[in-house]
C-alpha cells in the first residue's frame, strides 16, 4: 500500500464525519480581546473529526488540541477517546492538532489550555466523540454480518459480534465512514472503563528523557535567523533613543525596533543577545517610575478605605459583629509573582505574502493567530499556529507578547524568526500573580463559633485586561475567587474587592485568584480556631457541615497524617483545604525551625477528590508539582518593585524550591465517581497557609505576609 | 576549532568564547541540552566534560578542545541507559525540560557514587532546578537506576 492511499482511506472515516454536520453544539461565547482572536469561531467545524481517525491499516490517530505543557493531557485525552472507542492503546497514534474552533471548551470563545479544564469541561465531549465513532464502527460491522447493533460490541481494537463474528476497527474504516454519526451517543458505564482511571503510562516520557522532544526554543526552519530583546525597564515605557543606537554591528544582521523594545537579529541567537546587551539605551519616562512595593502596599490600604465592590453578602455583617463574643482583626498581603517557565519565552515566527507559520508554546492558539492576523491583516486560516511542547505554563503561555515581537520581526524582514528571551527579560517582564493587600474581619460567640466574617481585598485585576467585560461594577469575580464562596458555616459574611491596578501587568498564575485568597482565609480561620481554643482541625471540621467533599478531604488527610499524634520533637503540624476548579484538596504540613528561624517543611500529606479520575499517576504527580509550587511561592517568592521596575532578574534572587528543600510528599485520592474537576492548580493553594499555619503551631508567631522567608 | 562531542569529532567556525550550549543548539544543532538561566542557576544546560558534569551557558567552546564531550544525545541511542530506563519507570518527566540536565547530572552522580544515599542525592542533584516539581520521582529513579547498575555489575 502506497502511502497516498493510506492517507486518503485513513481520511474517509474523518471526511464523512466533516460532513455530517453538528454533533456537538458549542455555545459561543465572545468576550474582551478573545473576541478578535476568535472571529472565525464557526460551530458548525466543531465535529468528531477534529479528536479521531481510524484509517484501512488499523491505525487509530488522535488529534490533541490541548497543550502539553507537563501535566499530561497529551496521554489523558487520548486515553479518555480510547476507552470510549473500544480501541486498543497501542493502535493509537497521538497527533498535535493545529488550531481549530473545534478544540474550544464548550462554552468558551477560544481555545485555551488551562483553568485545570481540558479533562473537566470537555468529558462529554471527548466520551461523546468516542462512543460516536464507536457505535459507527458497530454499524458497520453488524450491517455487514446482517445481525443486529446491540449484539455487537468493541473491545481491543475489533468489533465482536455473535457467532464468533469478529472485525477489526481498519476493516471497518471505510463502511463506517460512509454512516451518519449517531445524534446521541451512549458513553460507556464507569465500570467498564479499561484505561480511564488507570495509570496509562504517559507518551511524551520516552522523547523526554533523550532529548529529543522538540519545545518552540528547538525550533528550527529554513533561512530562519534569531532575535535578542531588550525590553523597556519600566512596564510602558518605551526605547526613546532608537536613532542613536540603530547602526548595525559586524555580525548582526539588524538592530530593529519592536514592540515593548529593541531586538537585535543574528544568523544565531548569542551575538545578538551581545548585541543588544551593548546597546546604550535610553528609555521614556512614565508616570510609574518612581513606584516601589512599599509605595504598592499603601496603594492597596488606600483603596481598603475606599468603596469596594461586593461579591458575596449573607446576613446581616453589622449585627453579627455587635452581638459577637470576641472580634479578631488581622491584614495578610502576599507579593506579585513570576512563573519562571524552565523554558525562557519564546515565539518563531515566517511571515509570508500569502500566508503565516507561527512555532509557540501557547495556551491559547487561537489568541496567537488573532494577534498575528492584526498585524500581518492575513486572514485567520491563513495563519498556522503550531504548538511544541512547552517547557511549563502555569499561565504566562496565555500570554502573546512574544507573538507581537516574532511576527513584527518576520514581517520586517522577510525571514524567518526566532524571538529568544534571556532569563532576566523573562523575569522581569512577566503576567504577574497580582499583589493583594487583605483585611478580615470576625466576630466569634461564647463557644467560639463564628457569627460574622468580613474580608477586604486590595488587588489588580486580570480581567480587566484580557476581558474587560467579565468585570461588572467593579467586580473581578477571579480576584476575590477562593474568598467569596467559602464552604464554612460563619455566620453574617460579607466580601469586598477593591480593585487597584497599576502599571505593572497581571495574568494567571496556577490557580489565580484562589492562591492568594486561600493563604489569607485559611490562616484567618486558624486564627479564629486558636482564639476558640479549638483544634484547628476540628474547628474546620465542624463548620463544614454544608459541604461534606470538604470534610471528607480534610478527614483523609488529618488521618493519614496521624493529626493528634505525637511528632518528633521540634516538628509541628499545620492544616488547610480548599475547593478551587472543582476539586477538593486539604494538606497537613510538618514544620520545624531552625536555629536561624528559618522554616523547613519535611513532609506534606495531601488529600484530594477530583471527581472520577482519569490518570491517578497523573493526579498524583499534579499535586507533587502544585505543592512545588505552590512552596516556592510561600517560602520565597517574591517579585518587587524599585524605580517601576522589578528588581529580581533570575534564580539567584527569584529563588524556586530544590531538591535539597523538597519534603516528603504524600498523595491520597478519594474514590469517586462525581464529575471530573481539575487537577493542575487545585493542589497548590492550600500549601502556603498549611505551612504558615504548622509555623505558627511551632512558633507562636502569626505570620501573615508572604513569603515567609525573609 | 575542533570539538569531540559524543565520540563524534566536530568542527565549528564560532567565536571561541560562545559559550558552549549555543554551539551544540544553534551551531551543531543538539537541542536536547537547554537554556533555563544563562548563569549557571538551574542546570538545565548541564553535559559531561570527561564524565563530570559542567554548565555550557557559561563555558565557553574553548574549554571545550581536547575533551569528551558527552550530551543527553550522546547517553545512548535507544534509551537504553539505565537512567534513561528508570526515569521511564518512574514516569518521571511532567514538562521535561529540565530532564536533560537532571540526568546527565544523575548519570555522573551514580559514577561517582555507585549506591547514593537520599542526602548525596539531595547534595548532587540540589543545583539542578525543576519548576514542575519532579524531585520525588527524580530521587526514586536514581535509587533504581543504581540499583539495576549494580544488578548488572554484579550479574
Amino acid at each position: 500500500m502506497t502511502k497516498t492511499s493510506d492517507l486518503n482511506r485513513r481520511d474517509f472515516l474523518k471526511a464523512s464525519a466533516v460532513t455530517s454536520g453538528l454533533l456537538f453544539g458549542f455555545e459561543l461565547r465572545f468576550d474582551g480581546r478573545m473576541a478578535a482572536a476568535a472571529t472565525s469561531g464557526d460551530p458548525k467545524e466543531t465535529s468528531l473529526h477534529a479528536f479521531i481517525e481510524v484509517n484501512t491499516s488499523d491505525r487509530v490517530t488522535i488529534l490533541v488540541g490541548k497543550s502539553e505543557m507537563g501535566q499530561g493531557i497529551y496521554t489523558s485525552i487520548p486515553a479518555i477517546l480510547a476507552d470510549e472507542l473500544g480501541a486498543r492503546w497501542d493502535q493509537v497514534r497521538i497527533e498535535q492538532a493545529l488550531p481549530s474552533p473545534a478544540f474550544r471548551n464548550p462554552g468558551r470563545g477560544t481555545m485555551i489550555t488551562g483553568g485545570s479544564t481540558s479533562i473537566r469541561e470537555n468529558w462529554d465531549t471527548l466520551r461523546n466523540a468516542g462512543a460516536a465513532v464507536r457505535e459507527m464502527l458497530i454499524t458497520a460491522a453488524s450491517n455487514r454480518w446482517g445481525v443486529k447493533p446491540s449484539e455487537c460490541w468493541a473491545e481491543n481494537g475489533l468489533v465482536r459480534g455473535p457467532d464468533k463474528y469478529l472485525a477489526t476497527f481498519g476493516s471497518l474504516a471505510i463502511d463506517a465512514g460512509k454512516l451518519t454519526p449517531p445524534a446521541s451517543p451512549t458513553p460507556k458505564s464507569a465500570d467498564k472503563y479499561t484505561l480511564i482511571g488507570t495509570a496509562v503510562p504517559r507518551r511524551d516520557t520516552p522523547a523526554k528523557v533523550e532529548g529529543k522532544a522538540q519545545y518552540g526554543i528547538d525550533v528550527k526552519v529554513p533561512g530562519m535567523v534569531y532575535a535578542a530583546v531588550r525590553n523597556a525597564p519600566v512596564f510602558g515605557a518605551d526605547v526613546a533613543n532608537l536613532d542613536e543606537v540603530s547602526k548595525v554591528p559586524d555580525g548582526i544582521l539588524a538592530i530593529e525596533a519592536v514592540p515593548n523594545g529593541v531586538a537585535a537579529v543574528a544568523e544565531t541567537w548569542w551575538p545578538a543577545k551581545k548585541a543588544v546587551e551593548a546597546l546604550k539605551l535610553k528609555f521614556t519616562k512614565t508616570d510609574a517610575d518612581g513606584l516601589d512595593s512599599d509605595g504598592m502596599t499603601e496603594r492597596f490600604r488606600k483603596a481598603l478605605g475606599g468603596k469596594g465592590a461586593t461579591a458575596h453578602t449573607e446576613g446581616d455583617l453589622e449585627a453579627g459583629l455587635a452581638g459577637a463574643k470576641r472580634v479578631l482583626d488581622a491584614e495578610y498581603e502576599v507579593p506579585f509573582l513570576a512563573h519562571a517557565t524552565m523554558e525562557p519565552q519564546n515565539c518563531t515566527a515566517r511571515v509570508e505574502k500569502d500566508g503565516a507559520d507561527v512555532w509557540i508554546g501557547s495556551q491559547a492558539q487561537e489568541i496567537v493567530q488573532g494577534v498575528t492576523a492584526q498585524l500581518t491583516g492575513l486572514p485567520m486560516d491563513k495563519i498556522r499556529v503550531h504548538t511544541p511542547f512547552l517547557g511549563g505554563g502555569f499561565g504566562r503561555r496565555f500570554e502573546s507578547d512574544l507573538v507581537v515581537q516574532a511576527v513584527t520581526l518576520s514581517k520586517k524582514l522577510g525571514r524567518p524568526v526566532k524571538v529568544l528571551w534571556t532569563r532576566e527579560e523573562d523575569m522581569q517582564h512577566d503576567f504577574y500573580r497580582p499583589a493583594s493587600l487583605v483585611q478580615f474581619r470576625a466576630g466569634i460567640d461564647g463557644e467560639g463559633k463564628p457569627v460574622a466574617w468580613q474580608n477586604k481585598v486590595a488587588s489588580p485585576s486580570i480581567m480587566s485586561r484580557v476581558a474587560p467585560p467579565m468585570v461588572k461594577d467593579g467586580l473581578d469575580t477571579v480576584s476575590v475567587e477562593g474568598a467569596f464562596n467559602l464552604p464554612y458555616d460563619l455566620g453574617a459574611v460579607k466580601v469586598d474587592y477593591f480593585m487597584e491596578n497599576s502599571h505593572v501587568p497581571v495574568g494567571f498564575w496556577r490557580s489565580v485568584g484562589h492562591s492568594q485568597n486561600a493563604f489569607g482565609v485559611e490562616c484567618f480561620l486558624d486564627e479564629l480556631a486558636h482564639a476558640a481554643g479549638k483544634d484547628p482541625y476540628e474547628y474546620r471540621r465542624g463548620l463544614l457541615s454544608r459541604s461534606p467533599r470538604h470534610r471528607a478531604v480534610l478527614d483523609l488527610a488529618a488521618k493519614e497524617a496521624g493529626w493528634g499524634e505525637p511528632l518528633p520533637k521540634g516538628r509541628h503540624r499545620g492544616i488547610a483545604v480548599h475547593e478551587s476548579f472543582g476539586s477538593y484538596v486539604a494538606q497537613v504540613a510538618e514544620v520545624s525551625v531552625d536555629k536561624a528561624g528559618d522554616p523547613r517543611v519535611h513532609r506534606v500529606v495531601c488529600a484530594i477528590d477530583c471527581g472520577q479520575v482519569t490518570n491517578p499517576n497523573t493526579v498524583e504527580a499534579q499535586m507533587d508539582s502544585a505543592i512545588t509550587f505552590g512552596l516556592s511561592a510561600a517560602l520565597f517568592g517574591t517579585i518587587t518593585l524599585l524605580d517601576g521596575q522589578v528588581e529580581q532578574s533570575n534564580f539567584h534572587d527569584y529563588m524556586i524550591l530544590r531538591m535539597n528543600e523538597m519534603p516528603k510528599v504524600e498523595v491520597h485520592i478519594v474514590p469517586s465517581t462525581e464529575a471530573p474537576g481539575g487537577v493542575g492548580e487545585p493542589g497548590t493553594p492550600p500549601i502556603a497557609p498549611a505551612v504558615a499555619n504548622a509555623l505558627f503551631a511551632a512558633t507562636g508567631k502569626r505570620l501573615r505576609k508572604l513569603p515567609l522567608v525573609e | 576549532m575542533k570539538l569531540k562531542i559524543n565520540g563524534e569529532d566536530r568542527e565549528v567556525a564560532v567565536n571561541p568564547e560562545t559559550p558552549m550550549l549555543w554551539v551544540l543548539r544553534d551551531v551543531l544543532g543538539m537541542t536536547g541540552t537547554k537554556f533555563g538561566c544563562g548563569m549557571a542557576q538551574c542546570g538545565s544546560c548541564t553535559v559531561h566534560m570527561d564524565g563530570k558534569p559542567v554548565r555550557t551557558c557559561v563555558l565557553p567552546a574553548s574549554m571545550f578542545e581536547g575533551k569528551a564531550v558527552t550530551t543527553i544525545e550522546g547517553l545512548s541511542t535507544d534509551r537504553s541507559h539505565p537512567v534513561q530506563k528508570a526515569w521511564i519507570a518512574e514516569e518521571v518527566p511532567q514538562c521535561g525540560y529540565c530532564q536533560s540536565g537532571q540526568i546527565m547530572t544523575a548519570v555522573a552522580l551514580i559514577a561517582k557514587i555507585p549506591e547514593p544515599t537520599d542526602e548525596d542525592i539531595d547534595r548532587e542533584m540540589s543545583p539542578i532546578l525543576c519548576r514542575c516539581g519532579t524531585y520525588q520521582r527524580i530521587k526514586r529513579a536514581i535509587h533504581r537506576a543504581a540499583r539495576e547498575m549494580k544488578e548488572a555489575k554484579s550479574e
